[in-house]
């Protein structure tokens, strides 16, 4: 199964030699680090000629303040044509957390994008509705990230 | 705090200046057909919808947040109530993830009650659903009917782990406890009246001109659009696509039961309405296969450190009452990595991303419901339908507010 992954990954190289980053495999599944700045060059490259046609998931991870680089977001590509799954990795880091805009070739990326961007503060570039989506949009702070305390930077009130 | 959107032009702005007759209508967050608390922000010129804008998040409980700071063992409690209709695929998708990270095999028999429970649970979801569906579309009778027969897998559910809707009877490496005595005899007389309610679910609603006039044609999406927007489960396979994790991507040993993928090829609100109930004979299907492979042997992985041990153990090792007290007093360590399993829960693809970084509590754990996937594509469905086709159209997505704001 994932020798099939690994042929992808190989084509991506000769595709471009500097969109992969680095390969990891573990537990079945594939990793790919990717440079932000071509990450929808390359998902375009995967679309057409591998049927990676769907973007199953899209999450941020926050590896804590201290770390670098401090964020992850993770693309879960599937196809819906041979059925195997890949993950596109981004780093980002805390002082510079943007990343180009999934939306131009899958629109399901919209609200994803939004969810990542409320709960991480991460900045898609080029997004055409970024606003909060699950917190309010007065809410401050982003509540996923480490550093943010459990119960908020406001002493909780009935008001 | 200054938002990046706030340069941006809203995408709704041209609209918004093209029409003199245009109304805004905010429907929810407390109306009964928005299925919970979803709230719809509905551009109308008249009766006909220009565009609609959901808003989500008024039941928001920082669940992802909360397993960061729960044992893994813990969080299997807080996956009951995301998708509440379908607790059972949760815990499933929530412990699979763990499992693969731990690389822990699961016995024979605990497969089979797994694919046995998910099967029930996913009628009683299917149920709910087509209830509901039919009160939004102004058909009453049908909800009782669905009820009685979603009552029947609840008790069922209830006499195998305790608890109705909230039952986390899948566990880290195998199952809380086994099937009670008789549990068989009791799904058998479930079943035995099941193909017949079933046949009363089509008299009812399925040759129904009203219910046909009200269905057909609309809420179309596209089989390409369909996948663009990342549709899974009954959703899609209403738009023409054949995907079903159970087969495409098995888990839990569902490639060896006999099941057909319904597949309609209209995208409207009766195809998705169509796949859903072929679905629950499906999952009859499943369940009778099920029944027949139930087979005595451990319920629980091989894995003491891991898994908890019996009751009956406890009393007479002393190793078992340690690895007891440690599981209980501090977790187990999962070693360092991260995982996405998805499986097809009720409502289409459910997956789980766990990052760990070594210790009892994971670093990371998202999900991906598939409501929330779904409910985006509520406008390019809506678009140019009237307002109590949009009712009809949420419906037909059946969303899950739980799982959709977590």
């Amino acid at each position: 199964m994932t020798e099939k992954l690994h042929g992808y990954v190989e084509n991506l190289k000769t595709k471009n030699a500097a969109w992969v980053e680095s390969v990891v495999e573990s537990h079945g599944e594939v990793t790919v680090f990717v440079p932000r700045e071509s990450i929808l060059d390359i998902c375009r490259f995967l679309t057409a000629e591998h049927g990676f046609d769907m973007l199953a998931d899209l999450c941020g991870v926050d590896r804590g303040p201290e770390e670098e680089p401090r964020f992850e977001v993770n693309y879960h590509l599937f196809s819906t044509i041979h059925y195997s799954r890949l993950r596109l990795k981004v780093l980002l880091s805390d002082d510079d957390p943007h990343v180009p805009t999934l939306t131009r070739l899958w629109k399901t990326a919209n609200w994803h994008e939004r969810e990542t961007y409320d709960l991480f503060g991460i900045i898609f570039d080029g997004h055409p509705d970024l606003r909060r989506i699950l917190l309010p949009s007065d809410f401050d702070g982003h509540a996923l990230r480490k550093d943010y305390p459990l119960r908020g930077y406001e002493p909780y009130s009935l008001n | 705090m200054a938002t990046a959107a706030e340069n941006i032009p809203s995408q709704f702005e041209v609209l918004d200046s093209s029409l003199e007759s245009e109304m805004t209508l905010s429907m929810g967050p407390q109306h009964p057909s928005t299925h919970g608390v979803l709230r719809l922000d509905l551009k109308l010129d008249g009766e006909l919808v220009i565009n609609v804008i959901p808003d989500i998040g008024y039941l928001h409980t920082g669940m992802e947040n909360l397993f960061e700071y729960k044992k893994y063992q813990q969080g299997i409690v807080i996956t009951d109530r995301m998708d509440y209709l379908n607790p059972l695929g949760n815990n499933l998708a929530y412990v699979m993830a763990a499992e693969k990270l731990l690389d822990l095999e699961i016995p024979e028999r605990a497969q089979v009650i797994r694919v046995l429970m998910c099967e029930l649970q996913r009628i009683a979801s299917h149920m709910v659903w087509l209830g509901t569906h039919c009160l939004d579309i102004g058909a009453m009778s049908v909800f009782f009917y669905c009820f009685r027969q979603r009552e029947k897998i609840l008790n069922l559910i209830e006499a195998a782990s305790g608890g109705r809707m909230t039952p986390s009877y899948f566990r880290i490496g195998g199952l809380m406890m086994d099937l009670p005595a008789g549990f068989e005899n009791r799904c058998n007389q479930f079943l035995a009246d099941f193909p017949e309610a079933m046949d009363t679910f089509d008299t009812l609603v399925t040759g129904n001109t009203i219910w046909m006039s009200r269905t057909k044609g609309i809420g179309i999406i596209e089989r390409d659009e369909a996948i663009n927007w990342g549709l899974t489960g009954p959703c899609l396979r209403g738009s023409g696509v054949e995907l079903d994790l159970r087969r495409h991507n098995p888990y839990c040993g569902y490639e060896t039961y006999d099941f057909d993928i319904p597949v309609e090829h209209d995208g409207d609100v009766w195809a998705r309405f169509k796949v859903r109930m072929r679905e629950c004979l499906e999952s009859y299907k499943i369940v009778r296969q099920a029944l027949d492979r139930l087979k005595p042997g451990p319920i629980k992985a091989d894995a003491p450190k891991i898994v908890l041990p019996d009751r009956d153990d406890m009393r007479k090792h002393m190793d078992s009452l340690i690895h007891h007290f440690l599981i209980v007093a501090e977790g187990f360590n999962v070693p360092e990595g991260e995982v996405y399993h998805a499986i097809e829960a009720s409502k289409g693809e459910l997956g789980v991303y766990m990052k760990s970084n070594g210790g009892p509590k994971p670093e990371r754990v998202h999900f991906r419901g598939p409501s929330f996937v779904n409910l985006a594509a509520l406008p390019v469905m809506s678009e140019g339908e009237m307002v109590a086709d949009v009712v009809a159209i949420i419906g037909s997505l059946d969303i899950v507010l739980g799982e959709i704001d977590r």
